[in-house]
């Protein structure tokens, strides 16, 4: 086995520095993360597609760049690996879905824009839950990702694959998105720091819709200063999204290692409750022992509507899902079935219904245009999104709207009331991020229960739109990786990032490494 | 059994805005386009795609609304519409469900001739959607193809709903023509209803006297209806057909659900469609991709303040102000906005805005209709119309002779004094008259003696040869100098 570059463990933050004073090339870079996933990635599967040759193209342009004298982006060099959910218009972009399997956006996401105007080298594309609902990332139509902590073991979702290649250091960065936890729990379970913003922070335009109440864009890394570095190169008002915020953007990377004075940190009662496995727990309780030590104040916050928040999270997500994956019909684009075994299904079942004289089938039997759709959408989605579009179609259905999606939304508020609150007499809140390690591959994929459960901590940011991060604070007894899961007001991931990083000085979980060779 | 029932209409109107662009995207409206070519990844559809509303179009909702005279809240939100058809790429159409950005409002309507008393029509409600493209189906080969074109999904509508406060086809005609005014008047849609800006579907019932009391007839919607001429004819066929209908299966409001039928215009009927596969539930909900929309007091007194003088409001002005018969102030308000900028004009620079009113709805309208031309193409301009009847007023230009001059104008695009040069129109002094007079009396005594003994009508010939030897001579003027004339001489 050809050893690998130690490059690959090195920070980004540190390669960017080297990459800016000559002391390495984009290439060699690249050819280094490139060697990495050639050697690393057939164990692990976390790429739906590798683009070595586009990346290393890109490294020569950038290293061409540079040698001139040219300005070059804030990233230049870099490689980022992107979850395949955003679109790039020179790649496809599948959201892990037969339905877009050979799917090419005419146009690029601004997420992916700013990283090619910031010249980072798009190594290549992770898998995912298809169209980003799961938390495992076995609902991929195309393949599984496996934890570089324990083969055998989930990498979490839906970014699994985006955690997963940070984690086995087939990339420094990675672009998730994260609608009830699917950047935090990934990270969480794969030992790597992972960030969602606030709500709006990061723009939404060219990211395939899950739930667009939901859903946001957010960086992984291996440390929390990487985070910020790939943070501020993707947030900004974007005119485009209409939900974007239009506020600027402070230089993360910069401020990160100001320690924040007299901090007050927030544990949540409800957090600490049946079900929370006891290894996870005393090590959230030892980090926030190790805050105490650095000064600051922990006090006991309450957000009483937080035990609703899964249940309001799966009814407004697969609401918004039911009608923002409606447009997958066949018509313009995406999977289509098969035309001639469809009208000939159709003839079939015509001629079956006049042999038995069934009139009433006969004038209920589909039409052309409607057996198109229907089994076009039943080939291209897989169980989870069949499933979820369902709820969603159910819930906003005449007569079902009030029960669910309205009282959904005004249970929303109040969470996000609670969060109000709790921010008037804390800074931060901690705790963990999933109430156990990760989970066997297989464990939970018959009970969609069980695995909606896994965002039991996480889905109150989605819902209250504040941003949150999670970063390693420890190991249970099987080596698996703890994530602790740190979450602020909105708009203050300055704070956010300022906290984790004083956290991540005082011990070295983030430097523990699975063992990859 | 007598034919005695009252037909209820309401109808809904569908207005394209007149915005350069699409209402989320910045794609063109422009009309006429080859298919697809005014298409990006919004108004496709495409997977992570976001819509921006387009701030002008809301603007001119805005004042459309407030025109309509419409509740403006101070918010309002987007919802989507959901169903499945191929013209519809999201397979949702962005409308305004529970909260419109407008409502309760009205429209006045009234009939000159007198069919229908003047009345207060009110609007439910006025709000913003967008449209959905187009299919085109060859229906002709029975499967064959079905094309979409994309260009009109997007475009900014403006779906405008009445009350059902109509009772007659007159009426609804009267209420779609005043809105129509009012719409181009005010500039936010140009109502072209062969492009398709402006669609109009009908809900009709009929309310049936009977000795047990009124009864209700299934209500049911008319669609496809492509001009107003259709809709008065639709109407005109629904009602007693509804009344056929009742008679034959005694069917009253409630009995059957809602029916779409389409106007036939080919055949003069209206023909049972079938309904859109289970489209009765459109499952609602706010957009998620779209902020509301918050109104300022601000913006409604701007949009106020930009609608100027709107057609009721001239129609009065031109009855109290300039004195025109009710009559008249409406068959040039109606004309629109270039007829009425016209006469406005015209009766501005003469000072005899009733001239102006008779020129403009006497001689000009009929003339534009003869030869199917706009005012704006019209040769004689509204500087000239009113450089005419000032020349008039002022004696410049005999009545009698104004005809002969405006045509003139109207050849030859003159001026009116030019025309007046030309056919060598002069005012003559009263000296050259009585001399003329004097010179025809010398050569005619005849006619002397023949006044003088009573017969007044004998200095007729004289006119005549007057004219011919001058045509200046105000023959009116010429004459009572003659007989003044005739009278003193001494034979």
């Amino acid at each position: 086995m050809p050893t690998l570059s130690p490059l690959i463990y090195t920070p980004a933050t540190e390669l960017l520095r080297r990459l800016q004073e000559g002391e390495i090339s984009a290439v060699e870079l690249t050819q280094a993360y490139v060697d990495a996933i050639a050697t690393r990635e057939q164990r692990i599967g976390a790429y739906l597609r590798v683009e070595a040759e586009r990346a290393l193209q890109q490294a020569i342009a950038i290293d061409d760049r540079r040698r001139k004298g040219h300005t070059l982006g804030k990233l230049a060099g870099l490689p980022v690996a992107v979850k395949d959910v955003l679109c790039d218009k020179s790649t496809r972009t599948t959201c892990a879905s037969r339905m877009l399997e050979n799917f090419r956006p005419p146009y690029d996401s601004t997420v992916v824009a700013k990283l090619k105007a910031a010249d980072a080298v798009l190594l290549g594309r992770t898998n995912m839950d298809e169209f980003a609902m799961g938390g495992s990332t076995e609902n991929s139509a195309f393949q599984i990702t496996r934890n570089p902590w324990d083969l055998e073991r989930a990498p979490g979702g839906s970014s699994g694959g985006a955690a997963a290649c940070v984690a086995a250091e087939m990339a420094p960065l990675s672009i998730g998105t994260d609608t009830g936890g699917s950047i935090r729990q990934p990270a969480g379970l794969c030992g790597v720091v992972g960030l969602k913003p606030t709500y709006g922070r990061v723009s939404r335009y060219g990211l395939v819709a899950f739930a667009s109440s939901l859903d946001q864009v957010g960086p992984l890394a291996r440390t929390t200063q990487d985070v910020a570095l790939l943070l501020e190169s993707i947030a900004g008002h974007d005119p485009r999204d209409s939900t974007s915020l239009d506020q600027p953007v402070p230089e993360y990377s910069k401020s990160i290692s100001e320690p924040l004075k007299g901090l007050r940190i927030g544990l949540v009662q409800e957090h600490f409750a049946e079900g929370l496995d006891s290894e996870v727990e005393s090590a959230v309780r030892e980090a926030i022992r190790v805050y105490e030590s650095l000064g600051a104040v922990v006090k006991m916050v309450s957000l009483p509507h937080s035990k609703h928040a899964v249940a309001t999270y799966y009814v407004i997500a697969p609401c918004e899902a039911s009608s923002n994956l409606a447009r997958y019909d066949g018509v313009h684009y995406g999977h289509r079935t098969d035309q001639v075994a469809m009208l000939a299904e159709l003839a079939e079942e015509r001629k079956l219904l006049e042999g038995a004289k069934d009139e009433v089938g006969l004038e209920r039997l589909d039409s052309s245009l409607v057996r198109m759709y229907r089994r076009s959408r039943s080939e291209g989605f897989g169980q989870e999104v069949k499933r979820r579009i369902m709820l969603g179609t159910y819930a906003l259905s005449a007569g079902y709207y009030d029960a669910y999606y309205l009282k959904a939304l005004k249970v929303r508020r109040l969470i996000r009331q609670d969060f109000d609150h709790a921010f008037c007499e804390v800074d931060l809140i901690a705790g963990p991020v999933t109430a156990q390690t990760a989970f066997r591959l297989g464990e939970k994929v018959d009970d969609p229960l069980a695995m909606y459960l896994v965002d039991l901590y996480t889905v109150s940011a989605n819902l209250a739109g504040i941003p949150g991060i999670s970063l390693p604070c420890g190991f249970d007894k099987a080596g698996l990786p703890i994530g602790l899961q740190l979450l602020a007001p909105p708009l203050e991931e300055e704070r956010l990032l300022r906290g984790a990083y004083m956290y991540e000085q005082a011990n070295d979980w983030h430097k523990h490494r699975p063992k990859m060779d | 059994m007598p034919e005695n029932y009252t037909t209820i209409i309401g109808l809904e109107v569908h207005v394209q805005l007149a915005t350069k662009s699409k209402l989320f995207c910045r794609c063109s409206t422009q009309f006429g386009a080859e298919p697809n070519t005014q298409t990006c990844p919004v108004c496709l559809g495409l997977p992570g795609s976001l819509p921006v509303m387009n701030r002008q179009a809301f603007e001119l909702a805005l004042k459309t609304a407030v025109a309509l005279n419409c509740e403006i809240p101070g918010f309002t939100k987007w919802d989507r519409k959901q169903y499945y058809y191929p013209d519809l790429p999201k397979a949702y159409q962005i409308s305004q469900y529970d909260l419109p950005m407008s409502s309760a409002g009205y429209l006045e309507i009234a009939d000159e001739k007198g069919t229908f008393e003047t009345k207060k029509i009110r609007i439910t409600r006025a709000h913003l959607e967008e449209d959905a493209g187009k299919s085109i189906h060859d229906e002709a080969a029975g499967k064959g193809d079905s094309e979409i074109d994309l260009n009109r999904t997007g475009t900014p509508l403006l779906e405008i709903v009445s009350e059902p406060d109509l009772r007659s086809s007159a009426e609804a005609k009267a209420y779609l023509q005043e809105l129509k005014l009012m719409l181009t008047h005010i500039g936010v849609s140009d109502c072209n209803m062969q492009e398709g800006s402006l669609r109009v579907d009908a809900n009709v019932n009929l309310h049936i006297d009977t000795p047990e009391g009124k009864i209700a007839t299934p209500i049911v919607e008319i669609k496809n209806m492509n001009s107003f001429r259709a809709v008065e004819r639709a109407l005109d066929y629904e009602a007693p057909r509804q009344f056929r209908v009742w008679q034959e299966t005694g069917r009253k409001l409630g009995d059957s659900p809602k029916q779409t039928r389409g106007w036939d215009d080919a055949a003069g009927v209206t023909r049972g469609q079938r309904s859109k596969e289970e489209s009765s539930d459109y499952r609602y909900f706010p957009d998620p991709d779209l902020v509301p929309v918050l109104i300022s007091d601000d913006q409604i007194a701007t949009a106020r303040k930009s609608l100027g003088e709107l057609p009721a409001d001239l129609r009065k002005r031109y009855v109290d102000v300039y004195e025109l018969s009710s009559y008249d102030a409406s068959v040039i308000v109606n004309q629109g906005r270039a007829v009425i900028e016209y006469f406005e004009q015209a009766a501005s620079e003469s000072g005899d805005p009733k001239s102006a009113c008779n020129w403009v709805t006497q001689d000009i309208l009929r003339l534009l209709k003869e030869n199917d031309r706009g005012i704006d193409e019209f040769e004689v301009s509204a500087k000239n119309l009113a450089g005419m009847i000032s020349a008039i007023n002022e004696g410049t230009l005999p009545k009698p002779r104004a005809k002969e001059a405006f045509d003139l104008m109207l050849s030859k695009g003159y001026a009116a004094q030019q025309a007046i040069e030309e056919l060598g129109i002069e005012q003559i002094d009263e000296s050259a008259i009585v001399e003329l007079c004097q010179e025809l009396l010398n050569k005619n005594p005849r006619i002397v003696s023949d006044v003088q003994n009573g017969k007044l009508q004998a200095v007729g010939a004289l006119i005549g040869q007057a004219k011919k030897l001058n045509p200046n001579i105000d023959p009116a003027r010429f004459r009572e100098i003659c007989l003044e004339l005739a009278q003193q001489t001494t034979s």
